[in-house]
This record gives C-alpha cells, sequence and structure tokens, in this order.
C-alpha cells in the first residue's frame, strides 16, 4: 500500500481479532480485522481502547508491527504487570474477540518505500515492533541498506528471531545484531550490557553514510541511544525516537 | 522502566487525539513555539501524559506548546504556546 495519506478525522473504529500468536512468555502478536481500515505506513501506531461494562475506557498506543501489504493488522503487546490494557491483550483476549482502535497514527515516526538512503534501527526490548514493521515493509518495497540493533534482556525475551534469522539471509541488505543486557546465549560474541559507543561503532551504519536513524524503546534507552548516535556524529535530525511511557505501549 | 526515567515521552504518541480534530497528522508539522521561537517537528516536542490530558512542551526552553484533554463528548484543546503550524500539504 502506498503512503496512507488519508485525509479526514481519524476514529474509533471495531477490531475483531483473528490470530494470536506467542511471541515470549509474557508478549503476543494479535492479528486484527478492521473493517475500513486504510493501510498505514510502517512505523505507525494505533491507540486501543478497552471499555469495561460500567463505561470506565482506559486507552494505551501500540505500534502496528506488520507490513502495511498485509491483510490484517498485527499489534505485538508486551505485558505490562499492573497495566490496565497490556494484561488483557497478552493473557485474556482471544479470536473472535472485538475491541476498538484508533488509527493508522503518526505520520513521522515512519519508513516509507520511497526513501532509498541507509536505514538504522535501534531497538529496546519491544521497541523492536515499529522496527519490525519496517524491516518487513523494506523487504517488499524498498532496497535501502537496513541494520537492525535489537537490545533485549535474555534470550527469551527476543521477538520475532526466526523470522529475523530467515530475513537476514533472505532478505538483500539486511543486517541484525542482537545484543543483551542480562543474559546472553552460550557463545555469543558479546557479554551482555547496555548499549554503548563500542558497540554503535561496531554494529551500526557510520554517520558519513547518512542514515536515517530510528531508535524505539523505553524513555531512558532512547536517550541514552539518540545520545550516543550524536556523539558518534549522526546529524540530530536525522534520528527518530519514539519512546514509551511506564504504562507501556507507546505511551 | 524503572521510576528515576524521565516521564515524557514523544510528541508522535498525541497523534490519536490530534486526529480526531484534525483532518491531517499534526504531529509531522513543525511548530514555533511562542516562548523562545525554536521551531521544531511536534513529534520532537516533549509529551507528557501522566495528566489529566496531555501537555507538550518545547524541548529547549520547556514551554507549555499545546494541552488537550479528551473528554467523552468534547474536547478541549489550547494552542498558545505556539507561534504558527506549518503543515505539507502537497506532495
Amino acid at each position: 500500500m502506498a503512503r496512507a495519506a488519508v485525509l479526514g478525522r481519524v476514529t474509533w473504529r471495531v477490531a475483531v481479532v483473528e490470530e494470536v500468536r506467542e511471541e515470549t512468555a509474557t508478549a503476543r502478536t494479535l492479528g486484527l480485522r478492521v473493517a475500513g481500515w486504510p493501510g498505514h505506513d510502517a512505523g505507525q501506531h494505533v491507540d486501543v481502547r478497552l471499555t469495561a461494562p460500567d463505561g470506565y475506557t482506559a486507552v494505551r498506543s501500540y505500534s502496528i508491527a506488520s507490513a502495511a501489504a498485509g491483510d490484517l493488522v498485527e499489534l505485538t503487546v508486551e505485558l505490562v504487570p499492573d497495566g490496565e490494557v497490556s494484561p488483557y491483550l497478552t493473557q485474556v483476549v482471544a479470536a473472535g474477540d472485538r475491541f476498538e482502535v484508533r488509527g493508522p497514527l503518526g505520520g513521522w515516526f515512519v519508513w516509507r518505500p520511497g526513501q532509498q538512503e541507509a536505514v538504522q534501527l535501534i531497538a529496546g526490548g519491544s521497541g523492536v515492533v515499529p522496527l519490525m514493521s519496517i524491516v518487513r515493509a523494506r523487504a517488499t518495497s524498498g532496497s535501502a541498506p537496513a541494520r537492525l540493533l535489537y537490545s533485549v534482556r535474555t534470550p527469551q525475551s527476543v521477538f520475532y528471531l526466526p523470522e529475523l534469522e530467515r530475513r537476514e539471509h533472505a532478505d538483500t541488505g539486511l543486517e541484525v545484531t542482537l545484543a543483551y543486557t542480562r543474559a546472553a546465549p552460550a557463545g555469543h560474541s558479546r557479554p551482555p550490557g547496555r548499549v554503548d559507543a563500542g558497540l554503535i561503532g561496531a554494529a551500526t551504519w557510520p554517520a558519513d553514510r547518512q542514515p536515517t536513524c530510528y531508535v524505539c524503546g523505553p524513555t531512558g534507552f532512547v536517550e541514552s541511544v539518540a545520545g550516543l548516535l550524536v556523539d558518534a556524529g549522526h546529524d540530530p535530525g536525522r534520528i527518530r525516537t519514539e519512546r514509551f511511557g511506564p504504562s507501556g505501549g507507546t505511551s | 522502566m524503572s521510576s528515576e526515567s524521565p516521564s515524557f515521552l514523544d510528541g508522535n504518541a498525541a497523534a490519536g487525539p490530534l486526529r480526531e480534530i484534525f483532518a491531517v497528522d499534526l504531529t509531522a508539522a513543525t511548530g514555533q513555539c511562542a516562548g523562545c521561537g525554536n521551531r521544531a517537528v511536534l513529534a520532537r516536542a516533549r509529551l507528557y501524559a501522566r495528566a489529566p490530558g496531555l501537555v507538550v512542551r518545547c524541548t529547549e526552553c520547556d514551554g507549555v506548546l499545546l494541552r488537550l484533554v479528551e473528554g467523552p463528548r468534547r474536547t478541549w484543546l489550547d494552542l498558545r504556546g505556539l507561534t504558527f503550524i506549518q503543515v505539507t500539504t502537497g506532495p
């Protein structure tokens, strides 16, 4: 689908859950059918609204994981303990259930098929979700060389691992680096630790390649990585960030 | 997420309530801060969402650019912190 430049208000639509896939012990991908969905750009998000029988509502933002061309709108949701929305989405919801979504949203943290420049994707934890949408979109509609640096706590908390391994071999010009912060698998080349200047230097495009950088993760992660990229010489104008808050999702 | 982390998000997280009102995505628009004159894409501004509404602040001077509260039947929007908003309307 071309860019989703649909004019007019965007308001709530009913989403029907068609598929539920486990990604990790605490995260699931929901495949949603949304009547009238206009298509989306890689990197966009939706707001999800749950309404209790007494009328109480809770709204959270979740990034879209699927490429625009797909039949279903896929969200990957990580459980936030004590959250209001994610426990339902990760533990209770089943195929056939319905809730409301508003989207697609956001015209800035997006990658569009016309972009030819190198792409640097840097994810912290479930911040990989919108970046996976970009990985998927570029595989079908772009030739921009891309690198993904994915920082994650443990091997058990990696989303999309089989697909990432497959795509790194099958997709032209995609390089994936996993960096573990708490526990690495046996034989991994780097001991567990946070993303630092050394890793940025080793696993990401140099600044003179002038990539567009997309950084998504918890607020502290994004602050730290954006600072490292600027220190490495990247133009702040080419660094796009998306932080999620304490409530999970993207807001 | 540790409690000492900053409590703000990016302005792009305000896209939903703004798209209820506007026909274009305002988070991709450029705005000028009425306080310090800084011009930036609104998606880059700081969004404080742990409040009854949303508060978007300038990254340079911390001045309030935009306040928005969504109620069940109406939305309140205060844009007085923005001198102008520049929206891309064509390719």
